[in-house]
């Protein structure tokens, strides 16, 4: 499961889509809004996302891993739209005959995506807006 | 503008800040001679000055990140893709 959703993430669904008979572990991270950033309070946020473009890479990273990574399944989804506090941005799951496996992958997965899927995270405060990393 | 040049339309995807400094999702540009990444690049930061202000600028030609010296049709899906912050 490889998917932009522009409504709110299924966890149990990510999770049911590795399960698997050969797995031993399934880790799964889920990225949540936070009410600040760098001691800004935080109302809301916007996601916006190249659709095709972050399916593809999605796909690649996932390819990626099980590259390096003894995997059964993985699962990556990642939110657009507008969120409030506390909602589900992303959610990564990753079903490994070992758990040492699915750690280590699980981790990588978010860390790549964040880096090279494009998807844009603007924040917005009481008092302006900022579109995250744009400028110097 | 001579009777041989061939003007060639490119159309833009903009998203984030791009999209907000160019003012639309889609930009359609019409230059008069092929472009490649870096020119195509050029040709929208004179326009729109604001874009030399981002951190960095990528492009993104069918889906895929694009060298700086990789040509572009007008049948290519180009994308600017400023910093991404996803996750």
């Amino acid at each position: 499961m490889i998917l932009i959703s522009d409504t709110p993430i299924d966890i149990q669904a990510c999770i049911d889509s590795v399960q698997s008979e050969r797995a031993g572990a399934i880790d799964v991270f889920i990225g949540t809004v936070r009410n600040h950033n760098k001691s800004k309070a935080v109302v809301r946020l916007e996601f916006e996302t190249y659709d095709v473009m972050a399916v593809k890479k999605m796909t690649e990273l996932a390819n990626e891993a099980r590259k390096r990574w003894d995997i059964e399944k993985v699962a990556m989804v990642h939110r657009k739209g507008v969120l409030d506090i506390g909602d589900v941005a992303v959610v990564i799951a990753v079903s490994t005959p070992h758990r040492a496996a699915s750690f280590e992958a699980c981790q990588w997965l978010i860390d790549t995506l964040k880096q090279v899927v494009p998807i844009w995270k603007k924040e917005i405060y009481e008092d302006g807006q900022e579109w995250l990393e744009a400028h110097p | 503008m001579g009777v041989n040049n061939k003007e060639m339309n490119y159309t833009i995807n903009l998203f984030g800040i791009t999209r907000e400094i160019v003012g639309v999702s889609q930009y359609q540009l019409t230059l008069d001679s092929p472009a490649n990444v870096t020119t195509l690049l050029g040709h929208l930061k004179e326009e729109f000055p604001a874009l030399k202000q981002i951190k960095s600028l990528l492009v993104a030609v069918n889906s895929e990140y694009a060298n700086p010296e990789q040509a572009i049709l007008p049948s290519d899906e180009i994308a600017l893709i400023p910093p991404v912050s996803g996750g």
